[in-house]
């Protein structure tokens, strides 16, 4: 990880609220060697802690499945150590407080909606009641439809079913809005906050990072099987912003700089971009002569500041950091 | 960092609950395969029509002093028994596991034996399905002569012996593309049902099959049904008994490797 990033990094870890939530599941040095030679995870660390929403990312080959099936029992690690809730998962006994959603291509067709619940059900000790499952799956009217007459969003729907229908604590969603109209999508969103709500932990994992955005308590990026970065959806802009705008200099400054209201200011003007650097706020500047791209803290403190240096100053652009600007420039992809 | 709320409420799966789960899966798994037609309807309508066409067509004709339609009855049960196992367990579970399906359940608190289980069962209870048919038409349409204990031999080796085959099953399952899954199936169950003499008499293939034949577990199971309904041209049951147990532990045995390579490499 960039040594610059270190120091955030660490204040984030000692925020206050961390420490005193408990643990649901956790890899703890975890590694996971292939027979063909391929390590898919290095020493990885995380922690799943009560009532949050936790989206892993990174890119394909990163290791996220491979974190997912450790935790979720499928396999083992050769180094390391899973527990979930404070056993190991490969056990079924130890499973009973466990949801999982995974993309499955093809699930018996032959049964009716109402008897794949059934039989998810059937596996825990205390499941929420069939109607309370079809309500919130949204599969009113379906329970006697055959799974192979129904469209892609209800079988999406019905696997979402199975993956609450035991009321787990810890729920894994993979994928979970694949193939979903942008209803079905938000319909699905709500639902994955009411469980937050009422205190169970969802890990997902997503390949659209808006999802990741508007759910996501936490986000933990991984690349090559380690974690690179972890932090709230705007922790992790900001560090991907700092680490293209950058130099060593703009860090010493602000060492702990407030990552909320992190945005992007672009802009023509005269003045130069040693000028720009001293002004408050700002942890970054980028761009050709004339048309500047500024990272800033502070952006109200910068524009004010800016504007009153240069009355000039035109075509203004503020812009919001996106996490997928993070997700490349983090994993060093751009 | 262990509280009450990180350790499981453990609620030891009474034993009440573990049943309900195992007759649940074994229910839904048999409901579920009736209901797909075209397994259900082919793996009992197959070895029926072969009976309708060479049992009941011959009825009354008889072989090396052998009542051609008794005959074919036991040797079309054991193809009919064999077929449930080899279709419902080796293509029904090469689907699921290629699809994830399997991956599904597996990350479930479902214990695994009771999905194995509830495979078996259901592929047992087909070949049961088969060979009570199969014994109506022989008794009705054939006029052959069945005891009630042949009948009762008769569905206990059906059941008995569907299980080498469902391990077979098990074992094409993990090691099958679930592409190719049904003709590979059928390339291996129509020749190894050949030349176990299931669809003509063993006496009346050439002697090089016959002397190949007890490598088979087919010939085995064909000699058990052929012993229990009273021919003793094999030499006597014991023996097939022996080679279907070795069968059953060979089959097991390599489905747990190829079960355990799968892991490793997934």
């Amino acid at each position: 990880m960039n040594a610059a990033l270190e120091p955030i990094a660490a204040n984030l870890q000692s925020a206050p609220d961390w420490a005193s939530r408990t643990a649901v599941a956790s890899l703890r040095a975890v590694t996971k060697r292939y027979r063909n030679g391929v390590t898919a995870l290095d020493h990885l660390s995380l922690e799943l802690l009560v009532g949050e929403i936790v989206v892993l990312l990174g890119p394909n080959g990163a290791g996220k499945s491979t974190a997912v099936k450790l935790m979720m029992g499928l396999t083992s690690p050769t180094g390391g150590q899973v527990r979930v809730f404070g056993a190991d998962p490969r056990f079924a006994g130890n499973r009973q407080r466990i949801g999982v959603m995974l993309q499955v291509g093809r699930a018996p067709e032959m049964l009716r909606v109402r008897e794949h619940i059934e039989i998810m059900r059937g596996y825990y000790p205390r499941p929420l009641p069939l109607i309370s499952i079809v309500r919130a799956a949204g599969l009113e009217g379906l329970e006697s439809r055959m799974f192979g007459h129904l469209s892609g969003g209800q079988k999406q729907r019905v696997l979402f079913a199975l993956a609450i229908a035991g009321d787990a604590d810890l729920i894994f969603l993979d994928e979970p809005t694949v193939g979903l109209d942008v209803e079905a999508r938000r319909g699905l969103w709500a639902q994955i906050r009411a469980l937050r709500q009422r205190g169970k932990t969802v890990l997902l994992t997503t390949h659209y990072l808006e999802e990741a955005d508007a759910l996501a308590d936490r986000i933990i990026l991984i690349d090559k099987g380690r974690v690179i970065c972890e932090g709230t959806p705007n922790e992790v802009k900001a560090m991907g912003s700092k680490r293209t705008a950058l130099t060593a200099d703009a860090y010493q400054e602000q060492p702990d700089a407030q990552v909320t209201g992190f945005k992007i200011l672009k802009f023509e003007t005269t003045l130069k971009r040693e000028q720009i650097l001293t002004l408050s706020g700002v942890t970054g500047v980028e761009g050709a002569t004339g048309f500047v791209t500024v990272t800033s803290s502070a952006p109200e403190l910068t524009l004010r500041e800016l504007l009153a240096l240069d009355p000039n100053l035109s075509r203004l652009q503020i812009q919001t950091p996106g996490l997928e600007d993070a997700f490349l420039a983090l994993t060093g992809r751009d | 960092m262990s509280s009450s709320a990180l350790s499981i409420p453990y609620t030891a799966n009474s034993a009440r609950r573990i049943v309900a789960i195992f007759a649940r899966e074994t229910r839904y798994e048999f409901v579920r395969a009736m209901r797909t037609k075209a397994f259900s309807l082919s793996v009992v309508g197959f070895p029926v029509m072969f009976y309708l066409l060479f049992g009941v067509m011959n009825r009354g004709e008889a072989l090396h002093g052998q009542m051609v339609a008794k005959y074919l009855l036991a040797s079309y049960a054991a193809f009919g028994v064999v077929g449930a196992a080899l279709f419902g367990i080796g293509v029904g579970l090469a689907g699921e596991r290629v699809s994830g399906w399997l991956e599904l359940k597996r990350a479930s608190p479902m214990p695994p034996l009771a999905y194995l289980t509830a495979k078996c069962v259901a592929s047992v209870a087909f070949g049961l399905i088969i060979t009570n048919i199969l014994c109506v038409i022989g008794v009705f349409a054939a006029s052959v002569p069945l005891s009630v204990g042949n009948y009762v031999s008769i569905c206990a080796v059906s059941v008995a012996g569907g299980i080498p085959f469902a391990c077979f099953g098990l074992l094409l399952a993990m090691v099958l593309p679930a592409n190719s899954a049904p003709a590979v199936v059928n390339l291996i169950y129509l020749p190894m049902s050949y030349f176990s003499g299931l669809w003509i008499p063993i006496s009346l293939l050439p002697k090089w099959i016959q002397h190949f034949a007890p490598w088979l577990p087919t010939y085995h199971l064909a000699q058990l049904m052929l012993w229990v309904m009273g021919y003793a041209s094999s030499a006597d049951g014991i023996r097939h008994i022996f080679a279907l147990f070795g069968y059953t532990s060979l089959f097991l045995g390599a489905a747990w490797m190829a079960f355990a390579r799968a892991d490793a490499d997934a």
